[in-house]
């Protein structure tokens, strides 16, 4: 298999679903002569041309709805936010219109359509630009929600999303556009509501998705060292959320810490702590706990950043807790 | 009603014939259909038949009939909550909307939508949408996609004149003009964004003006008149149509009920003198007065109409009365079309 950047493994996706569909075309802004903020959409306006990578203003409200009202009218956009933090000034949109079409048609009008770009913190960027939304679009009725965690997931995922023919709130994460994964050649796409084991253990359950994967992961082979056998499951799709996996994963292991890295009030680690607690109650050997970002605007000073992310010692700390172990 | 400036930044030659009888007394008969459904809502709103948030047309017909008289069929609309003039005139069924206010399965969004959201996708009516401005850039995108897809139909919304201060409508006009789209925005300015007057939200009066600043062909029109509207609407279309150039027409109207069923007539915000004014002008009667003095129509033929206007209306409300409420499954479809 060979080895792609996830921002490669993306920019594959695109280029593949825009040769088979002609309806789908990539708006946003930088997406064509300058190849993306992130390069995500790199020879894209050189293969398929101005009309189909489509360079905007600086107007999220305005092309989000121009996509939204494209898809409306048969086409299968695919609308770039150069991060998420921007789409707050589009989210009308994504909530009022894209989620909403649907139904208040009565089912005529379908909204095929992904919203797409990177989400969480990066390095020092302060608070307007280090937040996660995945809980604010999970909570939103007729929105599906994606956060893929590697390379592989970043391509099949993203095709999925595109045939799909609803609102896809599609998240990535800009500290992984550079890693490196084997994503499967051909035609490779991975069903949206799927979860996926990416590491089996039999102590405990790590539920993590998009870049806190990476980290849960790490976690776990650390904690391997200390004969703490960790399983990694990553929902992939935060809505619709694949809680049999989960809970299956839990029933196994008896024990389960969720990370993430938004703030934790009516976090997603909250909506599958209430699954948890109903579908696998019985089988809890200790209260589920959380790793979340903390519950502030993000810091610039370094040190305070490092503070406010979850990272490897806090989710040691939390899955110590749930094993009651000591130190 | 004059504009101040007087500003239009295109000639006005294109019009269509008015001079074939039975063309011009379906237009008066689409606005008389408008007037009774209206009052007809409103009276099913006291009696409890429909609910939620209503917003009645009356006054405004002119805008919506002249409109659709120069539209094609392939062409898409969108309009704000205040539509079910639109939709009438659209060709959607007196009894589809009807039993949609009534909230019945029947209705033209499955009970679903109700008054703000009406849609017949089959006839290009893309829906009442109900957060102010927040549809111009959906019309805006449909133009988007007709032009991507190389047709020459156009795409055209309307809304009320307090949108025009909405970023919405600015972004959705500059990409419309950047990109060359067929998009015609019609701006109905009734002079009231519920109980604000114009002058006390918008540091121009003059709404065509807006246009200036996306270098954007824009009329104004006389609202109270359905040809003028529908010759405005042609040169627009005709404009999209042939040279994928966006419009700004701002149509001068006026709203002789109040915002919604809550409230009344003239409230605190305007006086009963100038609603009684702006009534002299009924798009209706000056419409009717004229094709009076032009022998196409007579005291017979309008009665005829005022009967089968008034059947026709009796007619959706016994439809809406008698059909059945959606199925309680009906709750949890169309929040995901499935494949």
């Amino acid at each position: 298999m060979p080895l792609l950047t996830y921002r490669d493994a993306l920019n594959h996706a695109l280029r593949e679903e825009m040769l088979r569909d002609p309806a789908v075309f990539l708006m946003g802004e930088e997406v064509g002569v300058y190849q993306g903020a992130y390069k995500v959409s790199r020879g894209l306006l050189e293969e398929f041309g101005p009309e189909r990578v489509v360079d905007t203003p600086i107007t999220e409200l305005g092309f989000a709805g121009i996509g939204v009202g494209a898809a409306m009218a048969g086409l299968r956009p695919v609308v770039e936010f150069m991060t998420w933090n921007f789409a707050l000034l589009a989210i009308d949109q994504i909530v009022n219109s894209a989620a909403k079409m649907l139904y208040m048609s009565g089912g005529q009008v379908p909204i095929p359509i992904v919203f797409r770009g990177p989400g969480g913190a990066a390095l020092q960027l302060a608070a307007q630009h280090s937040q996660s939304f995945e809980a604010w679009y999970a909570n939103v009725p007729g929105l599906k929600v994606v956060a893929p965690s590697n390379p592989a997931d970043a391509k099949g995922l993203l095709k999925s999303a595109i045939r799909d023919d609803n609102p896809v709130v599609f998240i990535e994460g800009e500290m992984m556009y550079n890693t490196k994964g084997e994503v499967p050649d051909g035609e490779h796409v991975v069903p949206l509501g799927v979860a996926d084991v990416k590491r089996e253990g039999t102590d405990v359950t790590l539920v993590a998705h998009g870049k806190m994967v990476g980290l849960a992961l790490k976690a776990a082979d650390e904690m391997a060292k200390d004969g703490i056998s960790a399983e990694v499951v990553d929902p992939r799709t935060i809505r619709p959320l694949d809680v049999a996996t989960i809970v299956a994963s839990v029933r196994k292991t008896n024990r389960c810490v969720i990370v993430e890295e938004g703030w934790p009030f009516a976090g997603i680690g909250a909506q599958v702590v209430d699954d948890i607690q109903r579908e696998a109650f019985d089988w809890l050997d200790a209260p589920v706990l959380r790793v979340t970002g903390a519950d502030v605007p993000m810091p610039y000073n370094k040190q305070l950043e490092k503070l406010a992310k979850p990272d490897v010692p806090k989710i040691r700390d939390a899955v110590h807790r749930v094993l009651y172990r000591g130190g | 009603m004059t504009p101040k400036s007087g500003t239009t930044t295109v000639a006005r030659p294109a019009t269509l014939p008015a001079d074939d009888p039975a063309t011009m007394r379906l237009l008066l008969r689409d606005m008389l259909l408008i007037r009774r459904f209206e009052e007809k809502c409103g009276e099913s709103y006291a009696l409890g038949k429909i609910g939620g948030f209503c917003h009645l047309y009356i006054g405004q017909e002119a805008v919506a009939v002249g409109t659709m008289a120069a539209l094609r069929p392939d062409d898409l609309i969108m309009a704000s909550y205040r539509e079910h003039g639109q939709a009438l005139a659209r060709g959607m069924t007196a009894r589809a909307v009807m039993a949609e206010l009534f909230g019945k399965a029947a209705g033209c969004s499955g009970g679903k939508g109700g008054s703000m959201h009406l849609f017949d996708a089959s006839v290009g009516f893309l829906g009442g949408h109900a957060i102010v401005g927040g549809h111009i850039p959906l019309a805006t995108g449909a133009a988007f996609a007709i032009k991507y897809k190389g047709g020459d139909a156009v795409s055209v919304v309307f809304f009320g004149e307090a949108a025009v201060n909405n970023g919405a409508f600015h972004e959705s006009l500059n990409m419309a003009a950047l990109w060359k789209l067929p998009c015609i925005y019609i701006c109905e300015n009734n002079r009231y964004g519920m109980g604000t007057a114009l002058e006390r939200a918008s540091a121009l009066y003059d709404v065509v003006q807006r246009a200036c600043s996306y270098d954007m062909p824009a009329e104004v029109v006389d609202g109270m008149d359905v040809l003028a509207v529908r010759d405005a609407v042609h040169r627009a279309a005709l404009r999209g149509r042939e040279r994928k150039t966006p419009t700004l027409l701002e149509i001068r109207t006026y709203r002789f009920m109040g915002h919604s069923m809550s409230d009344p007539i003239h409230g605190h915000y305007r006086t009963k003198d100038e609603v009684e004014q702006q009534k002299a002008r009924d798009p209706i009667h000056a419409f009717a007065a004229r094709l009076r003095e032009q022998q196409m129509l007579d005291d017979e033929a309008w009665q005829a109409m005022e009967a089968e206007v008034a059947d026709e209306v009796e007619d959706a409300i016994h439809f809406a009365d008698e059909a059945p409420d959606p199925e309680a499954s009906a709750l949890t479809t169309d929040v995901y079309r499935e494949p």
